[in-house]
């Protein structure tokens, strides 16, 4: 399990760098966790689905690859991973933790946005939130295609708000999945 | 759309004391049959545009929210009447553009309660041509076509509300508003660029673009006055 708001464990920092620092943890996760689908499909995938999959490894490499050579110095190191819970033979339980991942994506990106200070950084995570949603309609119309799903009313409120959720919380979503320790305590508050 | 709900918020945004947020509290719980109250705290803290977050500049976030609600109105409109169009959405997708037309009819009414919040006055919409003078005439008869400018409205939509978040940076709820609108046309546009059987991206990270660059690609689907 991942330690949090403790002295010990990988430190996020402070101001905008712990933002983009927890911005960086999601999207290490998000890029193991599809390097590990597209290594080894599950059987009877699609040929969308692997093209799918594929293109969102690749957007998920590159959103990390961004935030680590735009914290520089300061950001964290390479995380490890827990995917025990996750039968990669399945297409089911590959493409439901998928999409866990990029709804918890979008809803941490948007309780993120007011936290940062420069805006350079606030359109950095726009440029990036706004593919994680992407990605997370197609994998919802995966699972359930041609309905409301893609932006169902589990996602967006009836205000026609989509999710958002703080730090925090979005910490303790992926907690299971991460082996590091974190230390969160530097992320500002709201 | 219940706008006893956001006349709620309103009064809440307006005055900030406890007493009227139980009110509105109630009102939710009144009128907001499908909406948990805890699912609501969020709402209105999302709502409270009114306060010491407020934008220094006002009349920026006035403009800003002012143009918003114009690319709402313009989607809702279309979406309204593509629904009502007869043979043009098949079967199969009608539930998939009812699901985005639902949600720009709520931005439209979230965002005038908002711009109402700080002050500013919500104007009519202007009539749409969504010919886009001429160059769509088959719009609302051809399916195809229909997706290619729904297409155009949700990307340019992403693009504008991206370009625009910066704006918003010292208003925390404005911004996280924003935010949270910005993602879900991203959803649409995904789903439509899907249904024209298209990749629902173009690359691993969405361009900006400036309020004026998206007010001359919305022009020709602006009636004149």
């Amino acid at each position: 399990m991942m330690a949090q708001a403790q002295g010990n464990g990988v430190n996020l920092g402070t101001g905008d760098i712990a933002v983009l620092n927890f911005a960086y943890a999601l999207e290490q996760l998000e890029a193991a966790f599809y390097i590990r689908v597209t290594s080894s499909f599950y059987s009877g995938a699609s040929s969308r689905e692997r093209q799918v999959l594929s293109d969102i490894r690749e957007h998920e490499v590159a959103h990390r690859d961004f935030f680590k050579r735009t914290i520089g110095a300061s950001a964290i190191p390479d995380l490890e991973f827990n995917f025990e819970s996750v039968n990669f033979r399945d297409r089911q339980s590959v493409l439901t933790t998928a999409r866990t991942f990029e709804d918890t994506g979008v809803a941490a990106y948007n309780g993120a946005g007011q936290l940062l200070r420069d805006p350079n950084h606030l359109l950095a995570a726009g440029r990036i939130v706004s593919v994680e949603a992407r990605h997370a309609a197609v994998l919802r119309d995966l699972l359930a295609p041609r309905t409301a799903a893609f932006a169902g009313d589990d996602v967006v409120d009836a205000f026609g708000l989509g999710a958002v959720e703080p730090p925090g919380k979005i910490m303790q979503t992926v907690a299971p999945f991460i082996r590091t320790p974190i230390n969160s305590a530097g992320l500002p508050k709201a | 759309m219940n706008t006893q709900i956001f006349d709620s918020i309103g009064n809440f945004d307006a005055e900030g004391n406890s007493g009227t947020r139980r009110a509105a509290f109630q009102q939710l719980a009144k009128h907001g049959t499908k909406l948990a109250l805890a699912a609501a705290t969020p709402l209105l803290a999302s709502c409270a545009l009114i306060g010491p977050a407020i934008a220094p500049d006002t009349g920026l976030a006035k403009q800003t929210l002012a143009f918003a609600i114009l690319l709402e109105e313009l989607e809702h409109a279309f979406y309204v009447q593509a629904l009502a169009a007869p043979g043009l959405i098949p079967p199969s997708d009608r539930v998939v553009i009812e699901q985005i037309s639902k949600h720009e009819g709520a931005h439209v009414t979230f965002l005038n309660t908002g711009l109402t919040g700080i002050g500013g006055s919500p104007q009519p919409a202007p009539q749409f041509d969504f010919t886009g003078g001429g160059k769509y005439p088959g719009v609302f008869r051809n399916y195809r076509t229909f997706l290619e400018v729904a297409q155009m409205f949700e990307e340019n939509g992403v693009k504008a509300y991206k370009g625009q978040a910066g704006n918003l940076i010292t208003s925390n709820s404005l911004l996280t508003a924003a935010l949270r609108i910005h993602s879900v046309e991203a959803r649409h546009t995904a789903e439509i660029r899907h249904l024209r059987g298209e990749k629902s991206w173009t690359g691993a990270f969405d361009e900006p673009a400036t309020k004026e660059q998206i007010l001359r690609a919305t022009q020709p689907f602006i009636r004149k006055a």
